[in-house]
C-alpha cells in the first residue's frame, strides 16, 4: 500500500489522475499546441482541423482576431494586423529596425510597443492573445483546466526575451512549467535524450526565420554549444521566387495587390506540391480576365531557389565552427520547420553532414511535440524515478556575491544544471553591524571589478552583535528558465530580504566565451589578487578588533608593558595595511599581532565568564 | 463503529495541525476512483459538516462522512517510515484487494 500524506481540504489527488499539460511552440510565423494523452503525443487542431495557428493578431473595432482570419486581413489592414510579434519580444525601440515594419512603434520603457486601433499594445500583450487562443483550443479539446504549459523559445533568446515570453503566458492565464529551448524540444521529440551522450544539429527552417543549433547531450543534459541563423530567411522567400518567376513569364510589370496575393498563394501551393511531385501545374486568372497555366518542374524550382538553400549553409558551418565540432562528428541532424520538406533542402543538409537527416516526425510539429513530452513529465504524469532525464540546461557562468575586499564568493558554479538552488552562510564583519549590502555578480574572475554586476540589495534589521556572530543565509535560486532570485535571511531574528534578477539584456554566447577565456588566462594573477585582498581584509579585521578590545579591557587586564607590546604590533600591522600591497608582509604581521594578543584574549574570556557567573549558584547552573 | 489512530499517527497529525495553524481535525474519506475501485483521502478539516461522524483518538478529532464510514469501520490509521518515505498507512480490515501500485483498493 502506498503511503499517504495529509492534503488541504478538497485537494486530495485522485489516484492515476492525469494532469492536463500542454507544450506550446510559440513561433514567429505559426504557433502550435500539443499534449500527451494516453501515452501518445498529439498536436491539437482547431475546430476546422487545422494544426497551425498563424501567429497573427488583428485588432478590429469589433474585438481581437487571432490566426487565419487575422492573416487574411493582413494586406487590407496592415497597421492593426500584427505579424511576427516574436521579433519584438523583449526588444527596445533601438534594437528593432522600425523602417522594416508597417506598425506605429512606440518607445516605451523596457520594451518597444505598437500603437494599434485598440490602443498601445506591448509585444507581451500581443503574444498573450496568441497563447490565449491556444489555451482555449487546448481546454476545449481536452475538457479541463490546464495544470501548466511548456513554452518553447529560441536558444539565443536572452533573459529579457525569456522574461517577456513568461509574462505573456501569465497574461494568457497559463502557468508556465518551463521555458524550453526550441532545438532541445526538437531533440526530445526524437527521443535523442534517451541516448547516453552525443552531439546533435537542429536545422530549423521556418516560414520567415532560419536557425541552426548544435547541442551536446551528456548525462541526460542538453547543452547548447552554439547557435547561428538568418532572421530573414524562410519558406516565404521560396514562395517569392516562384511568384517572381510567374511575373516574368506573364511579363506583368506592375501586378495589382490582388494579383500579387494570388500569385503568392499559387506559388506556395506549387512549392508544397513539388515536395512530392516532380512537376506541378500553376493556373492563374488575371485581373484582365486572362486565364493562364504553367508547368513548374522540381529542377526549375531548385534552380530558382538554389542560392536560398546555399545561404542557409553558411550559418550551419559557422555554428559547427563555434561549437568546435566537425560535420562528420554530429550524431544526428533533426529537421524542423515546414520548409525542410523541400527535397533540395534535405539534399543540401544530407550532403553537408554526410548522413540522412531525421525527418520522420512532421517538421512543423516536432518542437510542439517535444514541449508536450516535457510538459507531461513536469506536470507529474510520470512516476518518480523516470524524471532524472529532466536536467536539460546549464548555467553558462558562475553566480556569486561580493564579499569584503571586492572578492567574489561563487555560490552557483558554472555549468551547474538548472534549476538549481544553493545556500551559503555569511556573517557580519563589524561589531554591531545591522545591515549588509548584497551585490550579485556573474563571472569566473576572483575580483568583483572583473565580473558582471547583476543586482544589488540590502538586508537591514540585523540585530546588533559582535562581528562574526550573525548568521546570514544567502540562497541563490535559478529556475528552469534561467532566471535568478537571491534571498538573504538572518537566522536568529528571521529578517529577510530578496531580489529577482532580471538583467535588461543577456550575454551573448560570444561574450560568455570571452569572459571564460579571460578567466582562464588570468587565473594566476587573479589568485594573487585574491590572496592580497584576503590578507588585507583579515588584517583590517584584526586591527579593528584589537583596538576595540584594548579600549574596553586593556587597562583593566594588562600591565603597561603588555599593553604597549600589543599596541606596537597593532600599529605595525596598520601601517603595513596603509602601505598596501605586500600580502606576505601582511600575513606575517597579522600572525605577530595574533600571537601578541593570545594571552590578552584568554584574560578577556576569563573576565567575561567571571562577570557572567558572579552571584550565580552552582545549582542554578546545573539546571 | 470505530476508527482509531496509532500513537505515531496522532503525534504527526497534532504536529501538522500546529504547524498549519488552523483546523479542527483530520478528515478521512473514501472516494470511488483509481484502478481497483476505491481510494483513501486524508485532509485537514477546517469546519465540521452537519452529517459528519466524529471519532476521537489520542486527542485528535477524526471526521468521516457517513458514506465513507462503512468502508473505514475498524480501521487503524498508522504513520510509518518505509525506507526514505514517511506517510500514513490504513490498516483497514475491510480491504479485500488492492491494486498493484497501492493507490486504490476494493472491499
Amino acid at each position: 500500500m502506498a503511503l499517504l500524506q495529509i492534503a488541504e481540504p478538497g485537494m486530495s489527488a485522485a489516484p492515476h489522475q492525469h494532469r492536463l499539460a500542454v507544450g506550446i511552440d510559440l513561433g514567429t510565423t505559426n504557433s502550435l499546441v500539443a499534449t500527451v494523452a494516453s501515452g501518445l503525443t498529439r498536436v491539437l487542431p482547431d475546430d476546422d482541423g487545422r494544426m497551425l495557428l498563424p501567429s497573427v493578431v488583428r485588432y478590429t473595432d469589433a474585438g481581437i482576431v487571432v490566426g487565419h482570419a487575422a492573416q487574411s486581413a493582413q494586406t487590407e489592414d496592415p497597421c492593426n494586423t500584427i505579424v511576427s510579434v516574436k521579433r519584438f519580444m523583449g526588444r527596445s525601440l533601438a534594437d528593432v529596425d522600425a523602417s522594416a515594419t508597417p506598425y506605429a512603434l512606440v518607445d516605451t520603457p523596457g520594451m518597444v510597443s505598437l500603437d494599434t486601433r485598440a490602443g498601445v499594445r506591448s509585444p507581451v500583450e500581443v503574444s498573450a492573445e496568441i497563447l490565449r487562443t491556444l489555451r482555449d483550443r487546448a481546454e476545449a479539446s481536452l475538457g479541463g483546466d490546464l495544470v501548466g504549459a511548456v513554452i518553447t523559445v529560441p536558444a539565443y533568446f536572452d533573459d529579457a526575451q525569456r522574461q517577456a515570453t513568461k509574462d505573456a503566458a501569465r497574461l494568457a492565464g497559463l502557468n508556465v512549467l518551463r521555458l524550453l529551448n526550441e532545438p532541445t524540444a526538437a531533440a526530445i521529440a526524437y527521443g535523442l535524450d534517451r541516448a547516453a551522450h552525443g552531439t546533435f544539429a537542429i536545422y530549423d527552417l521556418g516560414g520567415g526565420t532560419f536557425d541552426i543549433s548544435v547541442l551536446k547531450l551528456s548525462q541526460g543534459m542538453f547543452e547548447v554549444l552554439s547557435t547561428a541563423g538568418d532572421a530573414a530567411l524562410g519558406g516565404d522567400d521560396f514562395d517569392h521566387r516562384i511568384a517572381d518567376w510567374l511575373r516574368q513569364q506573364l511579363a506583368l510589370a506592375a501586378p495589382s495587390a490582388g494579383e500579387t496575393r494570388m500569385m503568392l498563394a499559387r506559388a506556395r501551393s506549387a512549392k508544397e506540391a513539388l515536395s512530392s511531385a516532380p512537376v506541378t501545374k500553376i493556373a492563374l486568372t488575371l485581373d484582365d480576365g486572362r486565364s493562364v497555366s504553367f508547368d513548374l518542374s522540381r529542377e526549375q524550382f531548385e534552380l530558382l531557389t538554389g542560392d536560398l538553400v546555399s545561404r542557409s549553409m553558411a550559418p550551419v558551418r559557422r555554428a559547427l565552427r563555434d561549437a568546435g565540432v566537425a560535420a562528420d562528428e554530429v550524431d544526428g541532424v533533426v529537421m524542423v520547420g515546414g520548409s525542410t520538406r523541400m527535397p533540395q533542402v534535405r539534399a543540401a543538409v544530407r550532403k553537408l553532414f554526410g548522413q540522412e537527416p531525421l525527418t520522420d516526425l512532421d517538421p512543423d510539429q516536432v518542437v510542439a511535440i517535444g514541449a508536450a513530452i516535457q510538459a507531461d513529465v513536469l506536470a507529474g504524469n510520470k512516476p518518480a524515478g523516470e524524471e532524472s532525464w529532466l536536467l536539460l540546461d546549464v548555467c553558462p557562468l558562475s553566480l556569486g556575491l561580493e564579499t569584503m575586499g571586492g572578492l567574489v564568493e561563487k555560490v552557483i558554479p558554472r555549468n551547474s544544471t538548472i534549476p538549481a538552488a544553493r545556500a551559503q552562510e555569511f556573517t557580519t564583519y563589524k561589531d554591531g553591524q545591522t545591515a549588509m549590502a548584497i551585490h550579485v555578480v556573474q563571472g569566473e574572475r576572483e575580483l568583483v571589478s572583473d565580473c558582471r554586476s547583476l543586482a544589488r540589495f540590502e538586508l537591514r534589521g540585523i540585530p546588533p552583535m559582535v562581528a562574526g556572530a550573525a548568521r546570514i543565509r544567502i540562497t541563490f535560486q535559478i529556475d528552469a528558465d534561467g532566471l535568478l532570485s537571491v534571498s538573504a535571511r538572518e537566522q536568529t531574528s528571521g529578517v529577510e530580504s530578496h531580489i529577482e534578477v532580471k538583467p535588461s539584456y543577456g550575454l551573448s554566447d560570444a561574450q560568455i566565451a570571452d569572459m571564460l577565456i579571460d578567466a582562464y588566462g588570468k587565473a594566476d594573477s587573479d589568485m594573487a589578487a585574491r590572496m592580497l585582498r584576503e590578507a588585507q581584509v583579515e588584517a583590517r579585521r584584526l586591527v579593528d578588533a584589537t583596538e576595540a578590545a584594548l579600549a574596553e579591557d586593556g587597562h583593566a587586564l594588562l600591565t603597561n608593558d603588555e599593553f604597549v607590546a600589543i599596541q606596537a604590533a597593532m600599529y605595525a600591522l596598520a601601517e603595513a595595511l596603509e602601505a598596501g600591497d605586500d600580502s606576505t608582509k601582511l600575513k606575517l604581521l597579522s600572525e605577530a599581532l595574533n600571537a601578541a594578543t593570545t594571552e590578552f584574549a584568554g584574560l578577556r574570556m576569563n573576565a567575561g565568564i567571571r562577570r557572567a557567573l558572579s552571584g550565580t549558584r552552582v545549582s542554578e547552573l546545573q539546571s | 463503529m470505530t476508527i482509531t489512530l496509532s500513537e505515531a499517527a496522532a503525534r504527526h497529525v497534532q504536529k501538522s495541525l500546529v504547524k498549519r495553524g488552523q483546523g479542527v481535525g483530520l478528515r478521512l474519506a473514501v472516494k470511488t476512483s483509481g484502478c481497483s475501485g476505491l481510494a483513501y483521502a486524508i485532509e485537514f478539516a477546517d469546519a465540521l459538516q452537519p452529517e459528519d461522524i466524529q471519532f476521537a483518538s489520542h486527542g485528535v478529532t477524526l471526521l468521516v462522512d457517513p458514506k465513507s464510514l462503512p468502508f473505514l469501520d475498524g480501521t487503524e490509521l498508522d504513520f510509518v517510515r518505509e525506507g526514505l518515505n514517511e506517510g500514513f498507512k490504513f490498516n483497514n480490515p475491510n480491504v479485500k484487494s488492492a491494486c498493484g501500485c497501492g493507490e486504490s483498493f476494493g472491499v
